[in-house]
């Protein structure tokens, strides 16, 4: 056993690192999801002049304007609300009055419902997708000849480097009006396709670009995983007559199982948080995520105005989803692992 | 918003401190400026770095980066681009300074128009004013023999012809990307059909049988329309011009001068302007009047904001118009009106004349609450009036949230 103060003294930075970039912002979203912070308004009657092309418009109206202090800052007051924003988050007035009518489809026309069914579909669907297509090019790789072994990773690996927004730009041009692939399929079927017109599309296309996008990261843990397989195991499984699904079924996967869960819960994590493509693909009149949602929030309009309460609560709200989308894996590995202690 | 970040971060352009000749004195003080990064802009700053010490950073995220940025003391930059739309948190936190003593001083070649008074005191110059106004193929409408369309509804019946004709598939194009794009033209439409955006309580009005009437001018457009005009901004439609896809629509004037550029566009010449169309009979041009101009921080010392003035009137001199005559609707003498801004010039001239875009806190949050919400109605999601009803509510949430509703 290492002593407690070696110990302490490797790990105390990245708990300090932890603490200030993770926990301490967590706790103060925590806290600004009960608080509403807006500024004391008035309302003054003000002369305002704009050109015309010849001569000046001038208005006078009642406007209403946030106060200036002593100090020239805006004055603000900070209120407790109590759930107030999960309540103009969530809107369950809304969700019962829905389902009470019997158009439960009616839901889905709240931004936070709308955008919670996006997200859970897209990181449900694409986890095994994922996790497929990364088991199939390890498994290809490692029967691949010694030779073409390297150039084929580096391959493999491409699409894990290029930047997601980058990427996900990417499929927008190729696809979008007379993009490239558009103009190509359009020649093909003859007919005239419109990829960003129909929310289905999109949400394809998501789907192709995340399993694109992250199945070498699944493929090069599967692969360093194969690596370990215990040839004896193999080698007497051949023997007894088990064909190649067998060993796969019986040998391979099992082995690799621990890893399979690890990227299960890398990949539960990332794809909760699913925002690059709503930006890339410019979806938001079709489908948004529910980071896009706080993004939204907190998006200043024109005049200034930003909904910060209410991206803290949508903010606090999506991680409690990642909590629960984590519990059946995360089981998992901590019943393995008081297993193995024994 | 990122792709706009990403398109934009080739074009920041940090201007160097060499002097030339043009410039009619040698500035000394560093001066900096936050614009957006639109043609116009480009001349603007382009004639102040001739006077030296000058840098201007070119950026359409301006407004999100502008009010933080005014905000530190001292303030990041001197100067900032504004419009009547992204001046409004500048002044609400009070980081922009009146000018009225610099005016006296500096501004003999400004005219009185030019003066944005705000409470009686001057807070910004404007240098141009911008609108959507009907941009069409002047070619395509003489073939088919169609007239120059002045409303909503003569537009639509020259789309039917046009695809009818087979000239186009889609003849129309819009700036329907949804979020602020799509809520503008909603903003164009709404006010044009009569309707007023706030009760005197500051509740919205947009609940109403106008609410209603634009919403359905809008979506009466999209049968004409590329099917993907939920992403197009205004940038896309300028292209889709200038590849002589579409045949109409109503574009902000400020990209006029984009339809001649013969780098870019195959329909040199072919793109003519007109004002506006209207939404009802005898009803105002359905769009806003916009203006662009110059502010100056408030927290710089004053010596600063005289020398950063001083090189601001520099940048929106006669000679400046003279060298960009057509990148702009220019408000400043010397600007000779040419074929390009026959289309802003009706429209701002029209009787009855459009309003002006509001500079207000609640048009900021009915702007996103529209955005959001209307594009469920036009992927057939929602309803008319259900739209208008989740619009109201998503207003009031937010005006509560700001402060502005009790």
């Amino acid at each position: 056993m290492m002593k407690f103060k070696t110990f302490f003294a490797f790990v105390a930075p990245s708990v300090f690192m932890m603490v200030l970039f993770i926990a301490l912002p967590l706790v103060s979203v925590f806290i600004q999801s009960f608080q509403i912070t807006q500024p004391v308004m008035q309302q003054m009657e003000v002369e305002t002049c704009t050109p015309g092309f010849i001569t000046q418009t001038c208005v006078t109206e009642i406007k209403t304007i946030p106060t200036i202090g002593e100090d020239g800052k805006v004055i603000t007051t900070t209120e407790w609300v109590g759930f107030e924003s999960y309540r103009n988050v969530l809107q369950m007035d809304k969700v019962w009055e829905a389902v009470a009518s019997g158009n439960v489809k009616d839901i889905l026309q709240i931004d936070f419902w709308k955008a919670l069914r996006f997200t859970l579909m897209f990181t449900l669907l694409t986890l095994p997708l994922v996790i497929g297509v990364g088991l199939l090019i390890a498994l290809t790789v490692n029967n691949a000849a010694k030779a073409v072994r390297g150039p084929v990773i580096f391959i493999s690996l491409l699409p894990f480097i290029i930047t997601p927004v980058i990427g996900s730009l990417s499929i927008y041009w190729l696809f979008v009006g007379d993009g490239i692939l558009t103009a190509m399929m359009e020649r093909w079927t003859g007919t005239n396709i419109s990829m960003f017109a129909q929310a289905w599309t999109i949400e394809l296309l998501m789907y192709f670009y995340r399993v694109w996008h992250v199945a070498p990261f699944a493929f090069i843990i599967f692969y360093a995983g194969l690596q370990t397989v215990n040839m004896d195991t193999l080698e007497s499984a051949v023997i007894d007559g088990a064909s190649r699904w067998e060993r796969l079924r019986h040998v391979i996967i099992p082995h690799l199982m621990p890893l399979i869960v690890f990227i299960a819960l890398i990949h539960l994590m990332d794809c909760y948080r699913v925002f690059e493509e709503i930006i890339g693909f410019r979806s938001q009149a079709h489908v948004i995520s529910l980071q896009w949602l706080t993004f939204d929030f907190l998006t200043p309009d024109d005049a200034g105005n930003r909904a910060i309460a209410r991206a803290s609560a949508s903010a606090m709200l999506t991680m409690i989803g990642i909590v629960f989308l984590l519990i059946l894996p995360l089981r998992r590995t901590w019943r393995d692992h008081k297993g193995s202690a024994h | 918003m990122m792709l706009k970040k990403l398109a934009l971060a080739g074009v920041i352009s940090l201007m160097g401190t060499s002097a030339f000749a043009a410039c009619s004195y040698q500035n000394e003080t560093e001066v900096k400026m936050l614009s957006a990064g639109f043609e116009a802009w480009k001349a603007v700053t382009d004639a102040m770095a001739e006077c030296g010490n000058f840098q201007a950073e070119l950026d359409q995220e301006f407004r999100t980066k502008q009010p933080a940025a005014f905000e530190a003391s001292p303030s990041l930059y001197h100067l900032g681009g504004v419009s009547n739309g992204t001046i409004t948190p500048l002044l609400n936190a009070g980081t922009i300074r009146p000018l009225d003593d610099l005016v006296a001083k500096y501004g003999q070649n400004l005219t009185p128009n030019q003066l944005i008074r705000i409470d009686g005191k001057v807070m910004a110059v404007a240098m141009m004013v911008n609108t959507q106004h009907l941009m069409y193929r002047s070619d395509i409408l003489a073939d088919l023999g169609i007239e120059t369309p002045t409303s909503w509804s003569e537009i639509y019946l020259a789309a039917a012809k046009i695809k009818e004709a087979g000239v186009m598939d889609y003849p129309l194009g819009a700036t329907m990307k949804s979020g602020w794009n799509l809520a503008q033209e909603f903003v164009n439409m709404y006010p044009g059909h009569g309707g007023t955006f706030f009760n005197d309580d500051n509740t919205t009005a947009v609940n109403s049988d106008a609410g209603l009437k634009a919403l359905g001018t809008l979506k009466a457009g999209l049968p004409f329309m590329d099917p993907e005009v939920l992403v197009s901004d205004s940038t896309y439609v300028q292209q889709q011009f200038q590849q002589g896809k579409i045949a109409m629509a109503n574009l902000w004037a400020s990209r006029a001068g984009a339809m001649n550029d013969e780098a870019e566009s195959q329909v040199v010449g072919k793109v003519a302007m007109a004002a506006a169309p209207t939404a009802m009979v005898g009803g105002a041009p359905a769009t806003t009047l916009w203006w662009d101009g110059i502010v100056v921080a408030a927290n710089i010392t004053d010596a600063e904001a005289d020398a950063a003035f001083r090189l601001a009137m520099e940048g929106i001199d006669t000679d400046m118009v003279t060298a960009n005559n057509d990148a702009a609707i220019w408000l400043v003498n010397g600007f000779v009106p040419g074929p390009l801004s026959q289309g802003a010039i009706a429209t701002a001239t029209a009787n009855p004349a459009p309003p002006a875009y509001p500079s207000t806190t609640q048009m900021g949050l009915l702007h996103t609450a529209l955005g959001n919400e209307i594009p469920a109605y036009l992927t057939g999601e929602r309803d008319a009036a259900a739209t208008l009803v989740a619009i109201e509510e998503a207003y009031t949430t937010a005006a509560k949230e700001a402060g502005v509703l009790q």
